[in-house]
């Protein structure tokens, strides 16, 4: 009882670690189907256990990016903090809230969720690389005139949702698309906008 | 003129938005960047007894760990006040001290080179703790409650007119019921993060602020640095609800860390730290007494609060304040009680006071309604106040009635049947409901300068900035009309300390209040034009009367002839440009959290706003007749589930009074925000808290439930769009924040309408219902 009172009273940042994420993470990834998501793990008595550079290659909105990197992390941190591309949001870090949703081969992913070490050799879609110069995505036309947006902090993980869930052709019925666009969070509360320009791009 | 103003155009920041090109407070990258984490307390009071930070210390890519023995130390900001708990010590400050006043408090930080290592190392700090007793419970510790003074800016929190215990005891119907909220978190959906950089004795910020200028000007106080050597940016906010109204630890903490190490330093919250470290709105208990005469005329009106503070600050949630004006009773008493409890401090959200306070007294009334046998719309009407009786004023502008009529039709209030559990469709009960939505309509003084330059573009520059509510776009509208170009000519430029000071983003006030000041900068600029073209020998215009000059299409012309030429012709033979500044000096309520000295500009802009013939004629008007309020209708029809107890909304029918709409577009978003952020209060949200250690147990979007697409209804919101002749000469009134009141008790009525059920309780999850 009190190891586990210690335990609690560890300072902390809340929720589930990076780090107990990671190893549930791996040892899913090991084939451990039963991952051990109740189980602490230990506090390394050696920082340096954790530490493992790898190298990836990324397929970026067109562009070869090289990179070698702490395996921690996170294909969004990458994004934000390694490329300084930050069009991808961070709202969560745990997969609650769409703001970082990108297209990985063209499916819409959390990027927070994902380790950039998995990455190697995707195609990566992030929503600086929507528009085509210019010309923007008909998806990001049908925001601006939907209004779909106020503080747009949601917005790319929204508009990288509506792209993939288009494509996967179930944007049919309003109810679908209210269904399916859960996964995105918009406090500012511009859902109703935001339908409407998802149906304008299915219908067009 | 006024040809932009009111169009429904689509946002100016539009295309950054969606490119993902607009920058938010944590995407900058100075050289040499570090990042901080913040190590909470995991206990809500005490002290902390040792902090080991040796193998933090030595980890991979550790600079500095930061704590109360090594951080810089901090001065009081302005505004504290011993006597009222606020910063009452010094050690309130923090790490300044080794004592913990609530949960998650900030007791390190961790500063790394990369953001995984300060994670990681941010794991390897043990901490022991001497722990005291805390208290955290409301309704447990209600027999420490006190009365405040005062609320936020001073305003008044305890208000009486007549006497409402004598009146309650003679009235031929009384209601008597309390009403309960949980604690909410804003949960903006961008974390407020920092960037600090020190370059000698100057500190250059990123901020996530509704206050560019409160924010620059705190910090300079707290670190001790002048105020015109601390530059702070806020570009784009990513949602704000209140809670990047105040500055919170992490702020000043950046700047701290930023100065140990010698080195830019970002820090971002974490979504588990928002809820203890940025704010919540309180948790309140609400005590309604309405007295009436037998055909429901009021006659009494009680309405007592309480909620919670901290101990290291002081904050009223002013839940009845809306009630002391929103129906005509010649007795009304209104109260506010606080408990301190060892959790950090409350602050405004969306409607501080008025959205938990609007639930519980439209609730009320609706309940009235029905022990009267009487139509809830017509309660209302016959108790409809034609003026503000508590401060006996008429209304600068008011068409509630309007409101009432146009919602009700467009719901089909009518043809519902008024008996509760009377209207059924297959398994579900039908419900519908409507209240009455206010919130006071607040502007303050703001400068704003105007540029017009020789390629025929213009600029404005004001230290005010768009949370998100389209300011830059309702603001380029006002300028492009005022400077009489067409928008894309037109860049208005916010979100930087640098400018000259603008309203904060707090009471819906920035429209309000900055629109006037662009305004006449802009028609002070053009102004000046005039002059210039007159007394040019080379300008067809030379010699001309000013008042026979008109300005259209970015060109000067005399009315009659139409012979004139463009601003570039002008301008390029004159010097380049023509700049004004304006400062509308007027204010509807009192103020304000941060107030400092003014600045050389400040005052320059003030003496220049004195042969500005727009500033005087605005600052002529007489306002301390009238009081200021919005009002709205809000009509909502739902379905309960009959065995599982779930609520789905069908359709909402807003109707708004806020005076002149300045872009429709928007206008709907912003009230439809607000809606949404009701529902959520109404339907799932709610902090719950663990009753053995006061830690947060709903520490993230997993837990705390927030409205998602699948929960919304269909939505008819509608506006009565008549100008205030008083606010202001643009006519607008804010609208931030008057969308998410009435709402919850229109919901809230609805439920009982469908059910028999009613519920004083937040949020009406299903458990309650079967
Ligand atoms: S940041 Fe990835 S889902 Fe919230
Ligand atoms: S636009 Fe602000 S969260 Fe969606």
């Amino acid at each position: 009882m009190s190891d586990l009172l210690n335990q609690d009273e560890k300072p902390h940042r809340g929720g589930s670690t990076r780090r107990e994420f990671l190893t549930q993470i791996t040892m899913a990834g090991a084939g451990l189907s039963f991952a051990p998501i109740l189980v602490k793990s230990v506090t390394p008595t050696s920082a340096l256990a954790l530490i493992q550079p790898v190298k990836v290659n990324l397929m970026v909105n067109g562009l070869a990016k090289s990179l070698t990197i702490d395996s921690r992390v996170t294909l969004l941190d990458a994004l934000r903090e390694g490329l300084a591309m930050p069009g991808t949001k961070k709202g969560c870090d745990h997969g609650q809230c769409g703001a970082c949703t990108v297209l990985v081969n063209d499916r819409r992913i959390n990027s927070c969720l994902t380790l950039v070490a998995m990455c190697d050799g995707a195609q990566i879609t992030t929503i600086e690389g929507l528009a085509k110069g210019d010309q923007l995505h008909p998806m990001q036309e049908a925001f601006i005139k939907h209004d779909a947006f106020q503080c747009g902090y949601c917005t790319p993980g929204q508009i990288c949702s509506a792209v993939g869930l288009v494509k996967e052709g179930h944007a049919k019925t309003d109810a679908n698309i209210r269904e399916l666009m859960s996964g995105n969070i918009c406090r500012c509360g511009a859902y109703q906008n935001i339908l409407e320009a998802i149906k304008e791009v299915q219908t067009t | 003129m006024n040809e932009l103003v009111g169009k429904p155009l689509d946002r100016v920041d539009g295309r950054l938005k969606v490119t993902g090109a607009a920058t938010y407070s944590a995407e900058y990258y100075p050289g040499n960047l570090a990042y901080g984490v913040i190590i909470e307390s995991a206990i809500p009071k005490g002290r902390l007894k040792n902090l080991d930070t040796s193998v933090a210390e030595k980890a991979p890519g550790v600079l500095k760990i930061m704590t109360s023995q090594n951080s810089m130390s901090l001065h009081f900001p302005a505004g504290s006040d011993p006597g009222n708990g606020k910063y009452a010590e010094k050690d309130l400050l923090p790490l300044q001290s080794e004592r913990i006043f609530y949960g998650g408090q900030a007791i390190a930080v961790v500063i790394a080179e990369t953001f995984e290592q300060a994670e990681h190392a941010a794991m390897l700090i043990k901490a022991d703790y001497d722990k005291d007793k805390p208290v955290f419970s409301l309704e447990k510790n209600i027999d420490q409650a006190y009365k405040p003074k005062q609320g936020l800016g001073g305003s008044e929190v305890q208000i009486k007119r007549g006497d409402a215990d004598n009146a309650l005891q003679s009235a031929a119907v009384t209601i008597e019921e309390t009403y309960t909220t949980p604690v909410y978190h804003h949960n903006a959906m961008e974390p407020h993060a920092t960037i600090a950089e020190w370059k000698g004795d100057e500190l250059m910020m990123y901020d996530a602020t509704q206050s560019v200028m409160g924010s620059k000007n705190l910090m300079a106080n707290m670190l001790g640095v002048k105020p015109e050597k601390v530059r702070l940016i806020s570009l784009y906010i990513g949602g704000g609800f209140g809670s990047k109204g105040f500055s919170w630890p992490n702020t000043v903490l950046t700047a701290m860390a930023a100065k140990l190490v010698g080195r830019p330093v970002k820090l971002v919250l974490s979504r588990q730290q928002m809820f203890t470290n940025a704010g919540r709105r309180t948790q309140t208990i609400q005590k309604i007494s309405l007295g009436t005469d037998n055909a429901g005329k009021l006659n009494a009106i009680k309405h007592a609060t309480t909620s919670e503070t901290s101990f290291v600050d002081e904050f009223v949630e002013p839940a009845g304040i809306a009630t002391a004006m929103l129906y005509s009773s010649p007795n009304a008493d209104i109260s506010h009680s606080l408990v301190r409890l060892n959790k950090g401090t409350p602050c405004p959200t969306r409607a501080p006071g008025e959205a938990p306070g609007t639930f519980a007294i439209e609730a009320a009334m609706d309940e009235l309604a029905y022990k009267l046998k009487m139509d809830p719309v017509e309660l209302r009407l016959l108790n409809y106040a034609e003026t503000e009786e508590q401060k006996n004023k008429p209304f600068s502008s008011k068409n509630l009635k309007e409101c009432y009529r146009q919602g009700a039709d467009a719901i089909g209030w009518k043809q519902r049947n008024p008996q509760p559990g009377s209207m059924q469709e297959g398994n579900y009960l039908i419900g519908y409901g409507m209240a009455t939505a206010t919130y006071p309509a607040n502007r303050s003084a703001s400068t704003a300068k105007a540029i017009l330059f020789a390629d025929g573009h213009a600029e404005i520059l004001c230290g005010t900035q768009d949370i998100g509510t389209g300011t830059y776009t309702i603001m380029t509208q006002i300028a492009a009309d005022a400077f009489a170009l067409p928008m894309e000519k037109v860049k208005v430029k916010l979100g930087d300390s640098s400018y000259p000071k603008g309203a904060n983003s707090g009471g819906s006030q920035v429209s309000a209040s900055v629109g006037p000041a662009i305004r006449a900068a802009a028609l002070g600029a053009v102004n000046k034009l005039i002059k210039m073209a007159i007394a040019d020998s080379g300008s067809p215009l030379h010699g001309h009367k000013e008042e026979d000059i008109v300005a259209a299409n970015g060109r000067l012309y005399v009315a009659k002839t139409n012979s004139g030429e463009s601003y570039e012709q002008l301008l390029s033979r004159n010097g380049g440009k023509v700049e004004a500044l304006a400062t509308t000096n007027v204010s509807t309520r009192q103020q304000e959290a941060n107030p400092a000295a003014k600045s050389g500009a400040e005052e320059e802009a003030e003496k220049e706003s004195k042969t500005n013939a727009v500033v005087q004629d605005d600052e002529k008007t007489d306002r301390k007749p009238y009081a200021f309020h919005s009002f709205g209708a809000q009509f909502v029809k739902l379905r309960v589930d009959k065995q599982l107890g779930t609520v789905h909304i069908d359709k909402i029918v807003s109707i708004m009074d806020i005076g002149k709409v300045l872009n429709l577009k928007t206008a709907k978003n912003q009230i439809m925000g607000g809606i949404i952020f009701g529902i959520g209060m109404a339907l799932m949200e709610g902090t719950g808290y663990d009753p053995n250690d006061g830690r947060v147990v709903t520490r993230d979007l997993a837990q705390y439930l927030v409205p998602v697409h699948a929960d919304m209804p269909e939505f008819d919101i509608r506006f009565i769009d008549k100008p205030d002749p008083y606010i202001s000469p643009i006519g607008a009134r804010g609208i931030g924040e008057i969308g998410i009141t009435g709402i919850t008790a229109a919901i809230n009525n609805a439920i009982y309408h469908a059910t028999g059920k009613r519920v004083r309780d937040l949020p009406v999850t299903a458990d309650k219902l079967i």
